[in-house]
């Protein structure tokens, strides 16, 4: 807990960051979800000719148009963060980021630009089967613009398809299929658009039941209902059922993120996942206790995730720290060891080269190339330094899995009751589906949290610590912008909720 | 010309058709003179990336990389 609570330059610039993309976080999830919801409802339309469904999707076009209003431009912010505050961190990985980031820009100004503008305004103007079209294309394109964003995302967290230049000291692209394809990247992209759908979905619900519990817009609110909570509910399902193959991917490629999801400190073969427990608090690296206060669990459930073996080792946190020779498990300090040898390779190499020893620059690449993989372990003194905060992870993460079943288990209810036109004689459901419009919302942030305080104190897994991926700023610059940051996100979201909660209260014309 | 013309009057008809649209259109404008007029010019100057050559970037991570 210390460590994310230090005053010092870099956890500034990692809060400023976290500030920022948590914020631009809010809007992207209903963009994503909100636009397939709509496009379904136009579907309806054009099928039907019923102008309830067009005043329907008018409707929620608006709040769409609010939402991305608000939102949009956001995450320009970001951008900028990375050429000051993360000035060696883009260095380090501007080759590989630029294609990805490259086309994600040409879907969205291109692609989603072209086709928003149809969907918010196209009504009457264009052709009904344009609007339709735009429609989804509006839908594919936000989405299509995610998936590059995460698939730079997912080479941190595994990077993959480049090799390192010794010359200018970057990571390059010599595989764009690798990175395209990296396993971190599409389950990424396929857990976080799902949990979108969701929150889209809860989002709808919710504003719906309001007007139920009101008893204004009836219809409206059933048939939005019967569309938001069938779309949420198949979503839930395929969420939860791509949540093991999420935990497989993060534990063969991230395994410390794994072990501080669960708390596990001390590995086990057959390991359980928890189902009711918490990090002791008292619990020293090294203590040999367990480190769970109240240890509930599903027997063999997270070695079958982690390795689709009942019966296999499941690594803890103590074992990835000190290393455990039986199961085979290299420990931290062995990896500094060999990320210091990829350091002195690299000097070597570059007193080499200014020195025109080309014998000698061929032996420090051959030394790099040995031990390059090693190369972020260079930068720490002591193994305990490799541990991210685990009770923000465990606590973000189980949160998030508990959001996550009941998001299954509102959406079934909302579906089924709808099915039987009960829903007005379901109060508690009303209200609970009101209390619940904006915690798809949250649980997603948690998601998040979890992946990137996950793979603390990496920048990029293995090969960039964020202690040197920071710029060399002072800490009072970034404390100043952090609440320059913090004001104006706070304004905009207030302006945001206002509008927003002004269009709910006026409520949908002609239904 | 007459695309351009056309293309212009459909968002700002848009917009104006929108009840929300002129606090919409309000909240954008401030935002993004606040984004590329201040944070932009002030905080986060272009200078940091154009000034430098590739290679001075290069030697200038080889100096951060030793920290």
């Amino acid at each position: 807990m210390i460590e994310v609570f230090d005053p010092s330059m870099v956890n500034w610039a990692r809060g400023q960051f976290a500030l920022t993309i948590l914020y631009h976080f809010l809007f992207v999830p209903l963009t994503l979800g909100m636009t397939f919801i709509i496009a379904i409802m136009e579907t309806l339309y054009y099928k039907t000719q019923d102008e309830f469904w067009k005043n329907t999707v008018q409707f929620w076009v608006k709040l769409l148009a609010i939402n991305f209003a608000i939102g949009v431009a956001t995450g320009i912010i970001m951008e900028f963060e990375f050429g000051t505050n993360w000035a060696n961190y883009s260095w380090f990985v501007g080759d590989i980021f630029g294609a990805p980031l490259a086309i994600e820009g040409i879907f969205a100004f291109f692609m989603e630009a072209t086709f928003f503008a149809v969907v918010f305004f196209g009504r009457n103007r264009v052709t009904k089967r344009f609007q339709l079209m735009s429609t989804w294309f509006a839908a594919i394109g936000s989405n299509l613009s995610a998936l590059w964003i995460l698939i730079a995302n997912g080479w941190m967290q595994n990077p993959v398809g480049t090799t390192f230049n010794l010359d200018l000291a970057r990571n390059e692209m010599t595989d764009f299929f690798a990175i395209v394809f990296n396993p971190s990247a599409s389950v990424r992209f396929v857990h976080v658009i799902s949990s979108a759908y969701i929150a889209s979905a809860l989002f709808v619900i919710g504003v719906s039941s309001w007007y139920l519990l009101k008893n204004r817009h009836v219809r409206f609110a059933k048939a939005s209902i019967m569309v938001a909570a069938s779309f949420g509910f198949l979503a839930a399902i395929f969420v939860a059922t791509l949540g093991d193959q999420s935990g497989y991917t993060v534990a063969q490629t991230q395994p410390m993120k794994m072990a501080a999801m669960e708390s596990l400190y001390i590995g086990e073969r057959g390991a359980g996942a928890l189902v009711l427990g918490y990090p002791d608090p008292a619990k020293k690296l090294g203590d040999g206790s367990k480190g769970i206060a109240i240890n509930i669990e599903i027997p063999y459930l997270l070695s079958i995730m982690a390795n689709r073996d009942p019966y296999s080792f499941v690594p803890g946190i103590e074992d990835l720290v000190y290393g455990n020779e039986k199961e085979g498990i290299e420990g931290v300090a062995s990896k500094m060891r060999k990320g210091k040898m990829a350091k002195n390779a690299m000097f070597d190499y570059k007193a080499a080269k200014s020195k025109k020893d080309e014998v000698g620059a061929t032996q420090a690449k051959q030394m790099f190339e040995q031990y390059g993989n090693y190369l972020g372990y260079a930068h720490f003194d002591n193994p305990e330094e490799l541990v991210p905060p685990v009770g923000i992870v465990f606590w973000s993460f189980h949160i998030m899995v508990g959001l996550g079943v009941s998001f299954i288990m509102l959406t079934a209810l909302f579906l089924f009751y709808s099915r039987n036109n009960k829903l007005m004689k379901k109060r508690w459901l009303l209200r609970w589906g009101c209390w619940w419009s904006l915690m798809g919302i949250l649980a997603i942030e948690l998601g998040w949290i979890v992946a990137e305080v996950g793979r603390q104190p990496w920048a990029v897994q293995d090969l960039l610590p964020v202690k040197i991926a920071v710029s060399n700023l002072s800490t009072g610059n970034v404390q100043f912008t952090f609440f320059g940051f913090l004001i104006l996100f706070t304004i905009l979201a207030v302006a945001e909720v206002r509008i927003m909660l002004r269009a709910i209260k006026n409520g949908p014309e002609g239904v | 010309m007459i695309l351009a013309k056309k293309v212009f009057y459909f968002y700002i008809d848009g917009f104006r058709n929108m009840k929300e649209g002129k606090t919409l259109w309000l909240i954008i404008g401030i935002k993004l003179f606040v984004m590329f007029a201040i944070i932009r010019v002030f905080f986060y100057p272009a200078a940091v990336t154009k000034d430098f050559s590739t290679e001075q970037k290069s030697e200038h991570f080889y100096k951060q990389f030793s920290r």
